[in-house]
């Protein structure tokens, strides 16, 4: 994970995605209406409108939609932190979130490739959940 | 609204990399020039419609510059789509009888200012940004070089041919006094210009600007009666992609709300992409520039590539596109630039003029939200 940059402010929508991620858990939330899961985390539901939803953990299973490799430092933080890769991933769910994936070559990262999550934790114990290439059952991950 | 209003007066400060000027010090230069074109008193202007992320606000420039009664004030979100919208919604207020003179600007010190290109400072994040900014998605080029990426994978659109809406804006650039980079480039320079965000390299990014630049509209009735020939705001449109907030969180991120956009746009009109004569398009990343020519009609899904290499965006080629060499190469005053030279272009004094141009499209792409309008000249 990318460490120093400026933290998430959780307020009443965001704050159980993130008490789950101190938890190593990725929580989305899913409309108690339709079923339907959303990102960013939100209040309404933007299929149905319907207000209530329940926090579901994520499979962990995702697929690359896009990537960048970021070749300079473009906040103090990063200084010593580049190149690094920062996409969207294609949740299981059918949500895409956006997160460094990590573990592979930049140049091995192709639209399509099948990621899993993990939890990577800070200094500071602040955790974040990332993503790296699947890897082979009974590997090492 | 269609042809209800026009624009009558443009106005502009000197873009550079270092003002040493406040930005209201810029916007009172850029509207008090704007407001001498069309020989319109300060007093006289009713009406401000302004970018929601200026520093200078309408009451601040209405008491420095001595505007009588504003019966009008209303502001553009989203940055570069606002460039459009304010022109949009300065006519539609127009039309609809609710203000007679408006006044539209954007002042910002880019450069030595806060810098857009650049991670905010800001300590902790909310609302979408908590969502990008911990995973390193800390400026626009990380955001918008997704975009160039499903380009790239979706229909085989190529670094080159990023370049050559690059090179094309230089050479426009290089012809014109205004503009801050002016040192022709080749497509070789834009190779091997610096990775910024891979796909995206230096070349492919706007710079970042000091300056402003301001409009002013009135009724199509007024509008007759000022020095310079009246500029009709024929239609505009407005777009948000389902999934908007956060742009990188929309269904497609390579078409997305711009066809949507053109629809609404071409149909208001009664004008289709074949009667364009010259094209503004926002240009914060060369990829958007093939977006928004593929989405506006001017070629198919995925051919936007091809259209922009072999000098077919360029003066003297087909379809000219940011004659003033856009936010990449003149300025970067987040798409106003562009409604200054499509009323040039209109007026027929642009330094680079297409020959008899009549209709201009002004559009941005994705960037946010999109936004375009169609203006007709009365040369």
């Amino acid at each position: 994970m990318l460490t120093g940059l400026p933290r998430p402010r959780p307020d009443n929508d965001t704050e159980p995605f993130w008490r789950g991620c101190a938890e190593e858990r990725f929580l989305l939330q899913s409309c108690d209406d339709c079923g339907s899961f959303r990102w960013p985390p939100g209040p309404a539901c933007p299929r149905c409108g319907a207000a209530g939803a329940s926090w579901r953990e994520a499979s962990g299973a995702g697929t690359v939609y896009s990537w960048v490799t970021v070749a300079v430092p473009l906040h103090p933080a990063l200084a010593d932190q580049v190149p690094y890769v920062v996409g969207l991933v294609e949740l299981a769910e059918g949500v895409r979130v956006v997160a460094t994936i990590e573990g592979c070559a930049p140049a091995e990262i192709e639209a399509g490739m099948e990621v899993e999550l993990r939890f990577d934790t800070d200094a500071d114990g602040f955790r974040l959940p990332v993503f790296v290439p699947k890897q082979p059952k009974g590997g090492i991950s | 609204m269609s042809a209800a209003a026009a624009i009558v007066g443009i106005g502009q400060t000197e873009y550079s990399k270092d003002s040493g000027r406040t930005e209201l010090a810029l916007a009172c230069e850029a509207v008090g020039k704007a407001l001498a074109d069309a020989a319109i008193d300060a007093e006289e202007v009713d009406a401000v419609v302004r970018y929601d992320w200026d520093n200078v606000d309408e009451l601040t420039l209405a008491t420095h510059l001595g505007f009588g009664n504003l019966r009008w004030m209303s502001q553009v979100g989203d940055g570069g789509p606002a460039g459009n919208g304010v022109v949009m919604h300065a006519a539609a207020a127009i039309a609809a009888g609710l203000a007679e003179t408006v006044v539209c600007y954007r002042a910002l010190n880019g450069r030595t200012g806060a810098r857009i290109g650049h991670g905010s400072g800001a300590e902790a994040v909310a609302g979408a940004e908590a969502f990008q900014v911990p995973w390193g998605m800390v400026a626009p080029v990380t955001q918008f070089g997704q975009f160039a990426r499903r380009l790239m994978v979706e229909h085989g659109t190529t670094s080159e041919q990023f370049g050559a809406v690059a090179v094309a804006m230089r050479r426009h650039a290089a012809a014109n006094p205004a503009a801050v980079m002016r040192e022709p480039i080749t497509l070789e320079d834009h190779q091997s210009s610096r990775m910024i965000a891979d796909p995206l390299r230096l070349l492919d990014c706007c710079i970042e600007t000091d300056g402003a630049c301001a409009l002013v509209l009135t009724s199509a009735e007024r509008a007759k009666d000022r020095p310079k020939p009246p500029v009709t705001v024929r239609a505009g449109a407005q777009a948000s992609a389902r999934g908007g907030a956060g742009e990188v969180f929309r269904d497609q991120l390579d078409r997305s709300e711009a066809e949507v956009c053109a629809a609404d746009l071409y149909r208001r009109a009664g004008l289709g992409p074949g009667d364009v004569d010259v094209a503004l398009v926002y240009d914060h990343f060369t990829p958007f520039v093939i977006i928004a020519l593929e989405s506006f009609g001017f070629c198919g899904r995925g051919e936007g590539g091809a259209f922009v290499a072999g000098g077919r965006i360029e003066h003297g080629g087909e379809l000219p596109v940011n004659t003033h060499g856009g936010n990449l190469s003149e300025a970067y005053l987040q798409g106003l630039s562009h409604l200054l030279e499509a009323t040039r272009q209109l007026r027929g004094e642009a330094v680079l003029q297409v020959e008899g141009a009549r209709v201009a499209l002004s559009c941005t792409a994705s960037a946010g939200t999109s936004s375009a309008v169609l203006l007709e000249g009365n040369g």
